[in-house]
């Protein structure tokens, strides 16, 4: 069917790009190319084939209307001698029949197909031909919603790969015998093995593998930032694209979720003692989910009305659906944690009265206060601090206004001043809400944006316009004492300071006014003073963060321990549920009665099954 | 759960009592602390000072003016009625000190918290001057608990339709005319008085403290909107308030600050009219 001058053909070949009926076409056409155009026959009829030189995709189109169970004789799969079988799906639009047939690759130099269909693999090829085959492979991308739809709605912009294609990816992972991408994972999961069982389709056991070391993959797989620790290491990357591990790991987790495979684990041995965790975010659920599981009666005390810290609060839905967290919790629940909302600690109870009642008080309570920049006019109406924006938007839903009472911020001209993670979400939030311009405004380049890539690829998709090497000085007010425009001054890159990232340095004179009538400003978060008013005692580092030892993470405090941003400063998701391990290890080690060990923070012991 | 155990309407209807059951709060409240309300799920969070409270039954007390969409919806609330969400006690209590004679002033719906406020400052020993005042005779509330606890209590009204015709203003410069040992003015209310109030006690320099009650979200310090500049610092109302040194107070900004969302409110209320 192929003809034989064609150097590679890849992977998935669509018949019937677009529904016969409706004429919907699948997401599967690019731009820019020039197509060569083969004629193949099928079934006595003619029908095109269009191949891309430089992708290497190969797309099959016809009107031949292909029915569930055709087989196509010509095209065999050489472990299996089976011919390869029309997988009938329906068109997502009308419904309609519409046929899509999965190969294989296929190339000139090796002839060789996967089949998905029949989950054969490599196999029969020598080591260097398997990784030839696999760098042909291009990374695959989650099949994301619309660019101009997206803005219109709050639904989440990727949808996550179909089991095909996260097979497909899957298939490229080299597994490397001394992974490195396992070094690049703050909890060390292991990801040439949970790699491996998708592409044997053993979704479920891949993902029962990630979580003996990471208990939220499915909030972590779309919120790390995986270029800087997993895909930054991976082997691939060094010639190709690296495997995108992050989606693979929200694929297994989405597919667990979904298929209603997650199992509440039967405690084995009911403990007497009590453990009391403050903050319900990343780190908490850790310590609890932990604890509870070892057999401890675990209490979550949360300050607002919802659970999930900065998952529920930070994060917009179109990031990290509320349900997703929403079902965390419940399996929290499930197990027995017990969960109190509207409990702020040092407030509505102190800690030292918390350990009057309970064994162990883990502080997980993040970096909550936002820090504003201290310049002129950061008072005037429309000036949000990102913490204030995000939470109205998220938490109190104000995006459903009027139908949730709390207001929406509205405005046409917005600027979001600072280029992390928070950032976007912000500018993403107001470009869903309304705003017809939005703008980032970062006092560094672009290499040094400390966002995700994917997040600022996205919002850049969205029609976010970055003001790069920008600084903003002053807001400027109208004389209702609203936002009427900032005052800013062009930047530009000196040398690298202690972070590494070069320094920003002012051009004199470059001054001028970004008119707006909003500005969110998203330039970092500070340690929250409750906690300490209660709790003078309690030692602090330099920057006000709870200081402990690395190795149990216990406070200066006995049986107080913490983890998470109070203790680092704004960081990841992941990091502070490593540290949330680390703490609910040290805790079960000291009230099981055994000293903790050294070296072994690093390696937590506790492998939940 | 926080049940709504009482219910009692004043200044005809324009302003709600509420005893509701918060035992951990009500153990823990201090005078001039607050409590955060979200009455259900599409709720908005608002802040409410605390008025009373009974550790032993425990029980707080809220007092609030219907003034718009929740409100309204509080209004409309019944004894047994359940309020989703009360959180508390936030921000700093009201340092009181035996310090000699105080004068309590309090407009509209502030004497509500004023009161909580003047008890505890009558319990520390000192000698309590009160002065409240409203538009008219029916907006006058909590007279009768007043005159209890205060050692002198003046009611003006700006119609003249109850006790002095006039703003509290004018009997505050008489005492800070005549009385030497006013050692602190206190004021709680609407943001014209409590400037007026600030603006007269720098004249005869008495320390003022006012009671700040600017739109808040979280009441823990996490979202920063309830910003309030004092001194030409950024402070947090939630964490670092609600009481300020009135004299530091920028009161032109806080006002405009918390009619940013006088539209948003009006449309919420036809939304649910609708």
């Amino acid at each position: 069917m192929v003809n034989a001058d064609v150097k590679y053909l890849k992977f998935k070949t669509y018949l019937n790009t677009y529904c016969p009926h409706c004429k919907h076409t699948f997401n599967f056409e690019r731009k820019d190319e020039k197509w060569l155009v083969f004629k193949a026959k099928y079934k006595e009829q003619d029908f095109e084939l269009k191949l891309s030189p430089y992708l290497d995709v190969f797309d099959v189109q016809t009107t031949v209307p292909l029915n569930e169970g055709d087989i196509l004789s010509d095209l065999k799969c050489p472990k299996c001698r089976k011919s390869l079988v029309v997988e009938n799906t329906h068109c997502e639009e009308c419904g309609s029949q519409a046929a899509e047939l999965i190969i294989t690759a296929f190339s000139k130099l090796i002839p060789f197909f996967i089949c998905l269909k029949h989950g054969c693999n490599w196999h029969g090829l020598t080591k260097a031909d398997e990784a030839k085959i696999k760098l042909k492979i291009p990374r695959q991308d989650m099949p994301e919603q619309d660019m101009k739809l997206r803005v219109t709605n709050h639904l989440e912009v990727p949808y996550g790969y179909t089991t095909e294609l996260a097979q497909l990816e899957a298939g490229r992972c080299l597994q490397c015998k001394e992974p490195k991408c396992v070094n690049g994972c703050p909890v060390n999961i292991n990801i040439p093995e949970f790699v491996r069982l998708i592409t044997e389709g053993e979704i479920d056991a891949a993902a029962k593998k990630i979580k003996e070391r990471n208990i939220l993959p499915a909030i972590c797989g779309r919120v790390c930032p995986q270029e800087s620790q997993c895909e930054a290491r991976c082997i691939m990357g060094l010639r190709e694209k690296p495997v995108a591990i992050g989606s693979l790991e929200r694929f297994v987790a989405d597919y667990e979720r979904r298929m209603e495979l997650v199992k509440i684990p039967v405690i084995k041995e009911k403990k007497t003692k009590k453990i009391a965790v403050v903050g319900s975010g990343p780190a908490g659920i850790t310590v609890a989910a932990d604890l509870q599981q070892l057999g401890y009666q675990v209490t979550m005390f949360e300050a607002l009305h919802e659970t999930g810290g900065v998952l529920v609060y930070g994060i917009p839905e179109f990031r990290l659906p509320k349900s997703i967290v929403a079902f965390e919790i419940d399996y929290l629940k499930k197990l027995g944690v017990r969960i109190e909302l509207n409990h702020v600690i040092g407030r509505t109870i102190t800690v030292e009265e918390l350990l009057e009642n309970f064994e162990s008080v883990f502080i997980g309570v993040g970096a909550g206060l936002p820090v504003f920049m201290n310049v002129e006019g950061e008072s005037l109406g429309n000036v949000f601090s990102a913490n204030e924006y995000l939470t109205r938007m998220n938490l109190m839903k104000a995006y459903r206004f009027p139908e949730y009472d709390t207001p929406k911020p509205k405005a046409a001209k917005v600027a979001v001043i600072g280029g992390g993670n928070v950032a976007m979400d912000s500018a993403r939030t107001a470009i869903r809400t309304g705003s017809s311009e939005v703008m980032i405004v970062y006092r560094r380049s672009r290499a040094e944006l400390p966002a995700r890539h994917e997040e600022v690829r996205h919002a850049e998709e969205e029609g976010i316009k970055f003001m790069l090497l920008t600084n903003p000085l002053k807001f400027i007010g109208n004389d209702q004492k609203m936002i009427k425009g900032i005052e800013c001054m062009r930047m530009q890159l000196g040398e690298p300071d202690p972070s590494g990232r070069r320094r920003p340095i002012p051009i004199e004179g470059s001054n001028f006014i970004l008119d707006v009538d909003l500005a969110v400003i998203s330039i970092g978060t500070g340690p929250n003073p409750i906690i300490f008013q209660t709790l003078p005692d309690l030692k602090r580092n330099k920057w006000g963060y709870i200081e402990v030892n690395p190795e149990t993470n216990e406070t200066s405090i006995p049986n107080v321990y913490a983890g998470g941003d109070i203790v680092t400063g704004s960081a990841t998701v992941i990091e502070a549920m490593g540290a949330g391990r680390i703490a609910a290890n040290a805790i079960h080690k000291k009230l099981s009665g055994d000293e903790v060990e050294k070296d072994k923070s690093k390696d937590p012991e506790l492998v939940i099954v | 759960m926080f049940q709504i155990l009482r219910k009692q309407e004043m200044a005809k209807g324009s302003i709600i009592r509420f005893d509701i059951s918060a035992p951990k709060i009500a153990a823990k409240a201090k005078a001039g602390q607050f409590v955060i309300v979200r009455v259900n799920e599409f709720g908005e969070r608002i802040p409410l000072t605390i008025a009373d409270k009974d550790a032993f039954a425990g029980i707080i007390t809220i007092i609030f003016q219907v003034v718009g969409k929740t409100t309204a919806l509080m209004r409309s609330l019944k004894e047994g009625d359940i309020i989703r969400d009360v959180v508390g006690p936030l921000g700093k209590p009201a340092e009181i000190e035996k310090i000699g004679t105080v004068v309590m002033v309090g407009g509209g719906t502030g004497v509500a918290i004023l009161h909580h406020v003047t008890k505890a400052f009558k319990e520390a020993g000192n000698f309590v001057i009160g002065i409240i005042g409203a538009k008219d005779k029916d907006l006058i509330i909590l007279e009768d608990e007043m005159a209890a606890i205060c050692d002198e209590l003046i009611v003006c009204t700006d119609d003249g339709s109850w006790g002095v015709r006039g703003f509290v203003t004018q009997p505050l410069e008489k005492y800070l005319e005549e009385r030497y040992d006013i050692k602190e003015v206190y004021a709680i209310g609407p943001i014209p008085m409590m400037k007026n109030v600030c603006k007269m006690t720098l004249k005869y320099k008495v320390p003022t403290m006012v009671s700040l009650n600017p739109v808040m979200i979280d009441g823990t310090g996490m979202c920063g909107g309830c910003r309030v500049t004092v001194g030409n610092k950024t402070m947090f109302c939630c964490v670092d308030g609600p009481d300020f040194d009135g004299h530091s107070v920028d009161f032109e900004e806080l006002e405009k600050r918390n009619n940013l969302y006088l539209r948003e409110e009006k449309d919420s209320l036809l939304f649910s009219i609708r």
